[in-house]
């Protein structure tokens, strides 16, 4: 009797050992991103724009590039003015 | 919209590696990766060359079309990211770069390769914008901040030019139209003069 429920509660635990696999599906999709100019949670966001203006965006990025620009940074550095 | 670029000026770069500093350490990039290397030509010889390099941000890029599940995605602004949640670190946008971009982790002692790490353009992933999670698995996304790619920024030559294609193309193409190219670039003419300067009358 014991035999016979011991191999009965076997034959339950194997038939159930399924059930507690988790889902292994191929990836999932990708995410969709936020926009740049939708702002940002850090605390070290740049001055001079507004957050969620993509205008206001693009003027940072437009004035941020000639930062980069030393003939526009320098007087000294100018190229000479053109003589016509 | 603006279409992100980079551009790395031969004749400035003085293979400095601030660009490969910047980058390590405004993204936390673990050991072994490197998302930005300077390359150097000619090592040791006069007219030696360096450039820095990382993803190129490519308008038709390799990696998006062999990626085998998709994870590769391009911003309004011509960044290429993808979402590390969805690769699987096989590899094979490692080889069909043709920069050397993809970068691969290594955790353990038996060389597991982690997913795919590359250069963001300082723009994150699809996590949000700035968020905890975002920087955990991207770095820091600063064209969310109204700033562009640290690298860039922090040049000390300004080598690298880093945003608007066309911006950048045109702040160049005024350096070289003001600098001139070739020997008077580089060399001895540069650091003494030309032969004829400085000659006893």
């Amino acid at each position: 009797m014991i035999m016979r429920s011991t191999i009965a509660l076997a034959m339950m635990a194997v038939c159930a050992a399924g059930c507690g696999e988790t889902a292994q599906t191929a990836g999932t999709a990708k995410k969709d991103d936020a926009k740049a100019w939708a702002g940002s949670q850090s605390s070290n966001v740049a001055e001079g724009w507004k957050q969620g203006d993509k205008d206001s965006w693009e003027a940072q990025m437009r004035l941020r590039v000639q930062a980069q620009n030393e003939y526009s940074r320098s007087a000294a550095a100018a190229p000479p003015p053109k003589t016509p | 919209m603006a279409r992100m670029k980079f551009i790395c000026d031969a004749e400035r770069c003085i293979e400095c590696n601030g660009c490969v500093t910047a980058c390590k350490a405004e993204h936390d990039v673990p050991w072994g990766v490197n998302r930005r290397r300077v390359v150097t030509l000619n090592d040791g010889v006069p007219g030696e060359k360096s450039i820095s390099v990382a993803c190129m941000h490519c308008s038709d890029a390799p990696c998006m079309a062999v990626c085998p599940v998709d994870c590769f995605y391009r911003t309004d602004e011509g960044v290429v990211l993808h979402d590390k949640d969805v690769c699987i670190g096989c590899g094979y946008c490692s080889y069909a770069c043709p920069f050397g971009a993809p970068q691969f982790p290594t955790n353990g002692a038996f060389g597991l390769r982690g997913k795919m790490d590359k250069c963001t353009f300082c723009a994150g992933g699809p996590e949000a914008n700035g968020s905890d999670a975002e920087y955990e698995k991207y770095g820091r996304n600063r064209l969310s901040e109204g700033k562009l790619p640290a690298c860039a920024e922090m040049c000390a030559t300004k080598a690298l030019l880093g945003g608007d294609g066309d911006v950048v193309a045109d702040i160049f193409r005024n350096r070289v139209l003001l600098r001139g190219k070739g020997s008077e670039v580089w060399g001895w003419g540069t650091a003494y003069g030309k032969p004829t300067q400085g000659t006893k009358s």
